[in-house]
């Protein structure tokens, strides 16, 4: 099904307009049935498995069952991401188990300033090559150009 | 009533218009968000998606591919354009290329400050998988590139789940765009000054090798779907590189990325007997002569080598993952500092799918493999196209002022033939190698360009009358109204004499490029009699596309998306008919004309649709070296 959602745990958002899984799949498949207050994946064949579902519910309650073309059956991998850091659960179909953590970002959520912090100081001139963090934020004294 | 009459119209006035969502249109929005205030440009981004995770990026990257490291001396953007010249076989906009170069630095910089981790040594260098390559934990990359976008624009300025489909042209000159909300009952008009076309590239114009439920596992993103090619083709701009897709080479069917296991594990690729095909397949390159002897060897070259050993029965190819780890760990002589070693390298292995293709490792676990136990299965996959990556396919857009040659620029940078239509990322051609870094440069390039073309051309573009809209809105959303009067037909929605589905359309357009257009399937060979048959159905296909069918707005898009890749379809096919030889055989091989032919085609194959006859015509362009 590539993802699909776990029944019990699925609240539907809880009733909001729309749910995070489907603010988030960047194809358009997820979807929440009304009267069963239910997300699913409306068509699993064009589906990236990204994961951007998964990571995002805040129920857990997606994961996906790799595509049935070519994965067998068994195995699971499991994202648990945090504002700092992912930790990755993987189960292969023999029943052994890894784990990875790895960082996702070094500064807070929300905080990613345009200019990055570098001087637009010398960025006057809308007919010139320079972007608007250049040639600071090139960490060079100009934008090189052939000569 | 008219059926469309129930989607409400919502207009929206602006000067600079940014379509989509990935790391070009991220680029262009905090570029044109920084002039616009400073000159009172109003700039709006529409996207089909949400910022955070669309394009191509979305899911993550373990590397950023496009790093010079100009500063610190490493690389000069001349060398970058050398590289990638020869990995294209000659056939590159080397101004577009220069200039990509001497800005993605900045652009990884700025990443990195706006908390993208990126790893690395001891002196507090990045740390390189490749000449090109620095390696990330990229999980978030996307998400981190997104939020200075939207910090940047704000979100009043940000339309998101709103699918463009129909560019807003006349007499050359762009006025806008219009879609249609997938949420809600919404038709959008855009008027715009200046567009910068930012759509990605084109996924499922090629039958994939899995048709299941995997179809969706392609490499590039399944919803790329040729939007940038079909907006900036059907605005009249000229076309580049047309014929220049790209097939990947990846792990077989879960297409997990290769460059690391080359590049930064060193890995061999041998085929079933322990052959290596770039050593033992040397001979067989001669007809691609010079660009068969620069180092490295180009992307499809490489790929054409395992394909002759594939042929040859010597299948399947492997990726020796256990013989690198094993090679890597050996120099540790210490045991304790082996088996710490052997530790690190297996998290990097399995990170290196984790963060940007998640079911490799799903397929790996279900198939339980270990990497430092046994080689993976490698294989060519389906055709794509891209701007980026080793692909070349977009827009023909003018070059950087201090750069191009006269031939090369007819303006603003970035801008296509159209006036005040500008294209980047995967929207542009011959400027291959941006990957996600340079794409996002280039979209800042576009991006400030645009705002120039604003200031400079205050007039407001053609306008469009309340009928000539009410006609693009009735003709956007007839799959909808197809299928509400058709629907009861039969007793079984799917099969229906009078519409189309738009699942089946895109069956349809797969198998017709996969068999005659030279496909997977079809060991990426054709000729000119098989493309001329290939233009026969796709004009049938086209004419049926007026007979696509909706049943929710959902499948709407996917309607559109379909008439989409349909031009990228014709385009390539046009494009590859008219280029008698065989310039990127691990690509397509015109069985006609199987060598290349420097004399007559080291040129650029350029193509432009008229807008009012539908008429195409094929020309030549040159090719100038601005680097020696």
């Amino acid at each position: 099904m590539p993802s699909y959602v776990i029944n019990e745990k699925c609240d539907g958002c809880k009733g909001q307009d729309k749910t995070a899984c489907m603010y988030i799949c960047p194809n358009d498949l997820m979807v929440l049935d009304k009267e069963r207050m239910k997300a699913y994946n409306r068509d699993p064949s064009m589906c990236w498995e990204c994961y951007s579902c998964v990571k995002i519910c805040p129920q857990q309650a997606i994961d996906v069952r790799g595509y049935a073309d070519f994965v067998p059956l068994g195995a699971s991998v499991v994202p648990l991401r945090g504002s700092e850091d992912i930790m990755w659960t993987i189960k292969f179909r023999d029943g052994s188990i890894k784990r990875f953590k790895f960082p996702i970002r070094t500064t807070p959520e929300g905080s990613a300033k345009p200019d990055g912090g570098y001087s637009t100081a010398a960025s006057d001139d809308i007919k010139g090559i320079a972007l608007f963090t250049e040639p600071d934020s090139l960490h060079l004294s100009e934008v090189p150009t052939k000569k | 009533m008219a059926f469309h009459d129930k989607f409400e119209t919502v207009e929206v006035n602006t000067d600079v218009l940014i379509v989509g969502g990935g790391m070009a249109a991220c680029g262009a929005a905090v570029e044109a968000a920084y002039w616009g205030k400073k000159y009172g440009v109003k700039v709006t981004l529409v996207d089909k998606a949400a910022l955070d995770r669309s394009g191509a990026v979305g899911m993550g990257l373990s590397a950023i591919n496009t790093y010079i490291g100009i500063a610190k001396g490493e690389n000069t953007p001349e060398d970058f354009v050398r590289y990638v010249r020869n990995d294209l076989m000659g056939i590159t906009r080397e101004d577009l290329v220069y200039n990509i170069a001497r800005h993605v630095d900045s652009s990884v910089h700025l990443f990195e400050k706006w908390g993208l981790p990126l790893w690395k040594d001891e002196n507090g260098n990045y740390v390189r998988s490749g000449r090109w390559q620095v390696m990330i934990n990229g999980e978030s990359y996307k998400v981190v590139v997104a939020e200075a976008a939207k910090n940047a624009l704000g979100m009043d300025n940000i339309y998101e789940r709103v699918f463009i489909a129909h560019p807003l042209v006349k007499d050359n000159r762009i006025c806008g765009a219009v879609g249609f909300s997938v949420r809600e009952n919404k038709f959008y008009v855009f008027k715009a000054k200046a567009v910068v076309a930012a759509m990605g590239g084109a996924v499922h114009v090629f039958r994939p090798r899995s048709t299941g439920e995997g179809l969706g596992r392609s490499w590039y993103t399944p919803f790329s779907a040729g939007s940038s090619a079909y907006f900036t083709t059907m605005a009249g701009a000229e076309m580049t590189c047309q014929e220049v897709r790209f097939v990947p080479v990846r792990f077989k069917d879960a297409y997990g990325p290769v460059g690391a296991w080359f590049l930064f594990f060193k890995s061999r690729a041998t085929n079933a007997f322990g052959g290596e095909y770039t050593v033992e397949r040397k001979e067989e390159l001669k007809p691609w002569e010079p660009y068969a002897s620069v180092k490295p060897l180009p992307a499809n070259l490489r790929n054409y080598q395992g394909m002759l050993d594939e042929w040859a029965g010597k299948g399947p190819l492997f990726m020796r993952t256990e013989e690198a780890i094993a090679n890597l760990a050996a120099q540790y002589t210490d045991e304790k500092e082996r088996k710490k070693k052997l530790r690190e390298l297996e998290a990097e292995a399995w990170e290196d799918f984790l963060d940007m293709t998640v079911s490799q490792s799903l397929l790996w676990a279900a198939t339980n493999v270990r990497p430092e136990e046994k080689p993976s299965e490698i294989a060519a996959a389906e055709p794509y196209f891209i701007g980026s990556h080793s692909g070349a396919s977009g827009a023909w857009v003018s070059g950087p002022e201090d750069i191009a040659p006269p031939e090369y620029q007819w303006g603003y940078c970035n801008m296509t033939t159209v006036k005040g239509l500008f294209a980047a990322g995967d929207a542009s051609g011959a400027s291959s190698h941006k990957f996600s870094s340079g794409s996002h440069a280039e979209g800042r390039i576009a991006a400030k360009s645009a705002v120039r073309f604003v200031l400079e051309n205050p007039e407001a573009p053609p306008e469009f009358s309340a009928a000539e809209i009410e006609a693009l809105k009735e003709k956007i959303y007839k799959p909808m109204e197809l299928f509400e009067q058709y629907k009861g037909y039969t007793t079984d929605p799917n099969v229906n004499p009078n519409y189309i589905r738009p699942k089946q359309y895109m069956m349809r357009l797969m198998k017709l490029m996969d068999e005659y257009a030279g496909g997977a399937g079809s060991a990426y060979q054709t000729n000119g009699p098989k493309l001329q048959r290939a233009l026969e159905l796709l004009a049938l296909l086209k004419e049926d596309s007026e007979k696509l069918a909706a049943e929710d707005l959902n499948e709407l898009m996917r309607c559109w998306e379909n008439i989409h890749r349909t031009v990228q379809a014709e385009n390539h096919v046009r494009a590859v008919l008219f280029r008698e030889e065989t310039r990127w055989p691990g690509y397509y091989i015109r069985n006609d004309f199987p060598t290349m032919d420097q004399e007559n085609w080291k040129v650029f194959v350029n193509l432009r649709r008229d807008p009012n006859t539908g008429e195409y015509e094929v020309f030549k362009r040159p090719i100038i070296s601005i680097v020696d």
